[in-house]
């Protein structure tokens, strides 16, 4: 039979095959137990694994990743949740000094295998805090890994990855794709490398980089503009930190111009930082300048205004066009 | 049990051996052997002469910042005695005396604070965290790493340390109400030495005592007098036993006093009066075992004056290995970011090396 899942039930069954093959795992956060989350992405381990190694907590982030800290030092490999990315700052500090810093400062007598995983972005009509896009707050820290995945297969496969890395990976799932779509999902373990990019497409007009849900309206807006005889490469950067400078390079010095495409504010984003390592290591091949599509520098707006702040395939499609025929 | 009979809310300190080297309750002497109480005099020695001679090297230019510890060594090192080997201890930042209990070597230590991360890579056997800087963020870890070993089964403990000022902070409330819920063992050593910097202890808590929180997070409490080494000890050995019987966490509130600067680049002289420091002076945690052993016919002028030479002129020794020669190599500066080093820090790593190697030094 095959394995067709949504995003939500590959991340359950990656969760699930992981705890099987290694017992140091432990799962817990707020409503992550008993309920299996409140996007049930937990759903069921507790009643496989058992209260010890999937629980409950008081509601404190700060406490949620900071006993991580302590118990991935103890020899476990803690998976926490946060509920929503938008409640991770009072972790901030816990992320910060310590998570990201606990090799370094020890110079390699303790390390962290740990995740921290996190529904966040916005397009499910949700209340204030629910919505927003903070993986570039995150994958400035040295010492912190950023993934996000764009589909039920590389979900899977990515967290996977992140709990066997020995550091300490944030795993950010784009929430309004959690139920999205489904997709043929190998059975058992299979991981795809942190670090590395996925030419989704290859194209030979102009390179967009995507990743977490606008991947798939990126993909529409390729659609939009294949009857214009515009030929996209797409890149899904699946790990926001440390980035995979080597798969859009390669392909600006191909396409010669370069489009990104995030959820997340413009100013001082992850897009910013692809734009200057194109100019670092690509710009005599450069026809167009290198252009973002992002989220306002704006608060997300609440539910009546949220199709205005994300970026629409039409808008994806227009600003193709606009690269392709500066 | 002392818990019951010191509950915080009656704000009663327990001690045991006055200001004078007097033992208030015969009862209450701590099981400790001949060799036992000259090992923790000596090391309370060791722990001030080290920070004597760190603030001596600092004022002619050779070390850096430093954070002493004068006045709370009883509180640190009676603690801290209490725990095993295989016990874990996490530390905030002013701890030297437990550090040296727990084993860590003063090469590491000096390291650490003439500002090297080498001092912070403990030997391998030795259960201590680095330094915590933020303050009461070390807690959380305290709590997980006592939550991990119910979830493992094993028997060993965690000691924490916190000062005054960090009881105020949300990882307090946070870890020691994880640590109540999961029933961690766990046990928290608020080191209240009056001051945060400059900030007196009343204005952290209109609490009439610290030690008196445990009280809603549903873990007992006590108030000890924490220059007092024997209180210091049976209080933490009794937490001890708790944690590792089973019952959950303990909050140990030592009252002491920084008789010193919060660090080098702190001046206390602005914010408290000599009488104030004058009347702790009294309250020396070392002059008073020094006159119990004394009584006891343990030691003697002489002794004192011998152990005080040796440990200085090892204090000396340790610090000249490091001085001058501990600056950073390049590569470790970059070498344990991740396990592996990523392509950018790789790029960054040769870019530089080139650079200097092109003798633009």
């Amino acid at each position: 039979m095959p394995n067709t899942l949504n995003m939500v039930q590959a991340i359950n069954q990656a969760l699930i095959e992981e705890m099987n093959s290694d017992e140091t795992i432990v799962v817990y956060g707020e409503d992550v137990g008993v309920e299996g989350g409140v996007f049930r992405v937990t759903a069921d381990l507790q009643k496989k694994y058992g209260e010890k190694r999937v629980f409950d907590t008081p509601l404190a982030e700060s406490a949620i990743v900071g006993t991580a800290v302590g118990m991935a030092i103890n020899g476990l490999r803690p998976i926490v949740e946060m509920q929503f990315s938008g409640f991770s700052y009072p972790a901030f500090n816990q992320i910060i000094s310590h998570v990201a810093r606990m090799r370094n400062r020890s110079r390699g007598k303790y390390n962290l295998p740990m995740v921290i995983r996190a529904p966040y972005g916005g397009g499910i009509r949700a209340l204030e805090h629910h919505s927003e896009s903070t993986e570039a707050l995150y994958a400035q820290i040295p010492g912190l890994k950023v993934v996000i995945p764009s589909t039920p297969y590389d979900a899977k496969g990515l967290l996977i990855s992140a709990i066997r890395d020995n550091d300490p990976v944030l795993f950010w799932e784009p929430k309004r794709i959690y139920r999205a779509f489904k997709q043929e999902v190998p059975e058992g373990t299979y991981e795809i490398p942190i670090g590395k990019a996925k030419i989704i497409q290859s194209g030979e007009d102009i390179t967009v980089v995507s990743w977490g849900a606008m991947v798939r309206d990126v993909q529409k807006a390729i659609e939009m503009v294949k009857v214009k005889d515009i030929s996209v490469e797409l890149i899904d950067l699946r790990t926001i930190a440390p980035m995979d400078r080597e798969s859009f390079i390669e392909s600006v010095k191909k396409t010669g111009r370069i489009l990104v495409v995030h959820e997340a504010p413009k100013t001082l984003g992850v897009g910013a930082e692809i734009i200057s390592i194109v100019n670092e290591k690509a710009f005599l091949y450069l026809e167009a300048p290198p252009t973002r599509l992002t989220g306002f520098d704006t608060t997300f707006p609440l539910p009546r205004g949220e199709q205005h702040y994300i970026p629409t395939p039409e808008r994806i499609a227009k600003t193709i066009e606009d690269v392709v025929r500066y | 049990m002392i818990f019951d009979e010191y509950n915080p809310l009656d704000n009663k300190i327990y001690q045991v051996l006055d200001e004078n080297g007097n033992l208030v309750n015969d009862k209450d002497q701590p099981n400790l052997s001949d060799d036992e109480l000259l090992y923790l005099f000596k090391t309370m020695l060791y722990e001030r002469t080290i920070d004597e001679k760190a603030l001596s090297y600092q004022r002619q230019g050779r070390m850096l910042t430093y954070a002493p510890n004068i006045g709370q060594e009883a509180a640190q090192i009676g603690s801290a005695y209490a725990i095993d080997k295989d016990d874990w201890l996490v530390p905030a930042f002013r701890e030297l005396g437990a550090w040296l209990i727990k084993g860590v070597p003063l090469k590491n230590i000096y390291l650490y604070w003439y500002g090297n991360e080498w001092g912070s890579h403990f030997p391998d056997d030795i259960k201590m965290l680095p330094v915590s800087v933020p303050i009461a963020s070390q807690l959380q870890h305290a709590t997980g790493i006592g939550m991990a070993n119910n979830i493992k089964g094993e028997k060993n403990v965690v000691m924490t340390y916190v000062g005054d000022g960090g009881t105020s902070h949300g990882d307090f409330h946070e870890a020691l109400n994880f640590a109540a819920v999961f029933n961690a063992p766990v046990i928290f050593i608020i080191q209240n030495n009056q001051y945060a910097i400059s900030t007196p202890r009343k204005v952290q808590t209109k609490s009439k005592n610290l030690a008196v929180k445990a009280i809603a997070y549903g873990m007992p409490g006590i108030l000890v007098d924490g220059n007092d080494l024997f209180a210091m000890y049976n209080a933490s050995k009794a937490a001890v036993e708790r944690a590792r019987n089973g019952e959950g966490p303990t909050l140990i509130e030592a009252f002491t006093y920084r008789l010193g600067a919060h660090t080098t680049s702190d001046d206390p002289t602005k914010y408290r009066e000599d009488k104030e420091v004058e009347e702790w002076k009294k309250k020396d945690p070392i002059l008073r075992l020094e006159l119990f052993l004394k009584n006891k016919g343990l030691i003697d002028d002489k002794w004192v004056e011998n152990t005080k030479a040796e440990l200085e002129k090892d204090v000396t020794a340790t610090f000249e290995e490091i001085e001058g020669k501990s600056d950073t190599e390049i590569d470790d500066i970059f070498k344990f970011t991740y396990e592996k080093m990523t392509p950018q820090l790789e790029e960054q790593l040769s870019e530089y090396k080139a650079f200097l190697e092109g003798g633009n030094k």
